[in-house]
């Protein structure tokens, strides 16, 4: 069926000048949204090679030269700095885009990737990985804390991430409602995060594991967690981006779009399914990296404002840059210490929400 | 211009609230072809029927029928397809441009998945051309004032191509100029839909077919916009603060100071 064709405003409507000013804008729109996404391939290009080149000396030209001079370059760039690096934009990616789901479900700009309970079914899955062997025979039976040494930390955090999101939705009675939802993800990171906390008192050797998990880490990417990151990234952002109009009518409210023919408890429940998978992947190899997910969609939408089938994508990228970028930084400003990529996206993430809240920008 | 087959919406001694607190009690109205606008006073249930009736809030007992077949079986997207709902302003967010969002008003046709072809493109040109913002559909929503953000909600109520428009508070943020603009596009919309708005403003709600008056959540008059007892009964209803006259064959409202 065809909306009204005769109708036509009794007031003069915008002539030639108002449709060719209105082309203008668009074009203007598009433009930005191509700059932004060229400036961040390079962006991502020019830190991808800086990653390869920084070292236990950091940035160093030298340090670089006597590298390739030793004959090592192949195993230190090919085994450790290239999927590092190609890890730190993979996470990044993951966690951008989760993050511009997470707002765009939520309809709200302060929503974060972690907010569903993910961060804190991962932590804690992390803790009782490591308490396992103490509390053997104690507080957990020894079938149960072999089964967990055998999961191993990356697969423990993977789970409990996905843990996590489960019990929120099973405490929220799935996802009819954001607010119940939203609810459920705050009690959920109180409980598992208070459970982690017993665990840790009750096995102290727990507390360092689980500081550096929640410092995050791009330390330990090998290949095979490249590999995952990018089939996890190469499921995900397809079917994000077949989800960018439902995203795009749940600006206009709930109610609008249910007019539109969307059946919004599923869809909300789907979506939330897509942001477990992307933030069970990268918390599972890097930890709880701050900011990066809440971060990367502001970016975007300051400098290129634009629906999701374009916000999507470019706050994957975003992710992806800023992450590497934390991580240059990480390795190369303590040099030859390490500083955790975690604080570095916490100082940089934060203090750019501070200065982006200070010219009322955030929106 | 062919009117189509007319398209009845029906509420069946409709009760409906949130949570404990029953809102509507026992409501039942039949709506057809032409322009139905639902006055009474603030909190007396306007918006939560104009919901009910476009299925958003499932009543807690009764049953709305959309040419004899309940709501309640009918899918999100047959509904999509044939009831469009305008809410009232102060629920959008995000960065769309008018364009991308009177676009979304053919979603019940596409499916979240389809892909626009030139018949949707034209179909969002013609509701952008009838709420008069073609001349802005580049520029992004939350950039325009009230009344136009408002007129371009409209556009994308338009676009659906749906023959039953649900319009809550359409006239709310425009101006006198247009006021009368939206009131003359609803007046020739009642040609060919069934059209239902719930309206605070007494003479642009009196320039329609029909006015149903709610009062704490019932159903207190339902008669033509021109009926005396009609005017009497909303006068009683705003406790004898307007004074309703017809003279010209238009309604004459004046507070009572």
């Amino acid at each position: 069926m065809n909306p009204p064709s005769t109708p036509t405003a009794a007031r003069a409507e915008p002539g030639v000048t108002g449709t060719a000013a209105a082309r203008d804008a668009g074009d203007a729109r598009r433009a930005r949204c191509l700059m932004l996404l060229a400036g961040l391939g390079v962006a991502a290009l020019a830190l991808s090679a800086l990653g390869l080149a920084a070292g236990s000396a950091g940035l160093s030209w030298s340090a670089l030269q006597q590298d390739l001079a030793d004959g090592h370059a192949a195993a230190l760039i090919g085994q450790l700095r290239a999927p590092r690096t190609l890890g730190a934009l993979l996470v990044g990616a993951l966690l951008g885009l989760a993050g511009a789901i997470a707002q765009g479900v939520f309809r709200n700009p302060l929503a974060d990737p972690f907010l569903l309970g993910s961060a804190a079914g991962a932590s804690l899955a992390v803790v009782a990985v490591i308490a396992a062997s103490a509390l053997a025979g104690q507080a957990i039976a020894p079938a149960a804390a072999a089964w967990a040494e055998r999961l191993g930390l990356v697969g423990a955090a993977y789970l409990g991430a996905l843990g996590g999101v489960g019990l929120t939705l099973l405490l929220a009675r799935g996802a009819h409602q954001t607010l119940r939802l939203l609810l459920a993800g705050v009690v959920v990171g109180v409980l598992l995060g208070a459970l982690a906390e017993l665990l840790t008192l009750l096995s102290p050797d727990a507390l360092r594991a689980r500081q550096a998990f929640q410092l995050g880490s791009t330390a330990l990417l090998g290949w095979p967690a490249v590999a995952l990151l990018a089939l996890g990234l190469a499921l995900a952002l397809p079917l994000a981006l077949r989800s960018a109009r439902v995203l795009d009518a749940l600006t206009l409210g709930e109610d609008s779009a249910a007019s539109l023919g969307l059946h919004l408890p599923r869809w909300r429940l789907a979506l939330v399914a897509l942001l477990a998978l992307c933030t069970a992947l990268a918390v599972a190899q890097a930890g709880l990296v701050a900011f990066v997910g809440l971060v990367a969609p502001h970016l975007v939408r300051r400098l290129a404002p634009s629906a999701h089938g374009y916000l999507l994508g470019a706050s994957a990228l975003a992710g992806g840059v800023l992450l590497l970028a934390a991580d240059v930084l990480a390795r190369s400003v303590v040099a030859p210490q390490e500083l955790p990529v975690g604080i570095v996206t916490a100082v940089l993430g934060g203090g750019y929400l501070l200065w982006l809240l200070g010219r009322g920008g955030l929106r | 211009m062919n009117p189509g087959p007319a398209h009845h919406l029906e509420a069946r001694d409709l009760h409906a609230g949130y949570g404990a607190r029953r809102v509507l009690h026992g409501v039942s109205a039949r709506f057809g072809r032409g322009w139905a606008a639902i006055v009474g006073a603030n909190g007396t249930g306007k918006t939560t029927l104009l919901r009910a009736l476009a299925g958003l809030l499932p009543p807690s007992a009764g049953e709305v029928r959309l040419d004899g077949v309940a709501l309640a079986q009918m899918s999100a997207r047959a509904r999509g397809l044939r009831i469009a709902w305008l809410a009232q302003l102060g629920e959008v967010s995000g960065e769309l441009t008018v364009r991308e969002t009177v676009a979304l008003g053919r979603l019940p046709q596409l499916g979240p998945f389809g892909s626009p072809g030139p018949a949707d493109d034209a179909a969002v040109a013609a509701a952008l051309q009838a709420a008069g913002c073609a001349g802005w559909a580049e520029r992004p929503l939350l950039e325009l004032s009230g009344g136009e953000r408002q007129r371009a909600l409209l556009a994308r109520a338009l676009a659906t191509g749906a023959p039953v428009l649900l319009l809550d508070e359409p006239t709310a943020h425009l101006d006198p100029p247009q006021q009368v603009t939206l009131v003359r596009l609803l007046r020739r919309l009642a040609a060919t839909h069934t059209v239902v708005t719930v309206m605070h403003d007494l003479p642009l709600a009196l320039a329609a077919d029909r006015v149903l008056l709610l009062d704490a959540g019932g159903l207190r008059a339902d008669a033509p916009a021109a009926d005396p007892a009609l005017h009497a009964a909303i006068a009683a209803c705003f406790g004898g603060a307007v004074h309703i006259g017809w003279r010209d064959g238009r309604a004459a409202v004046e507070p009572v100071l």
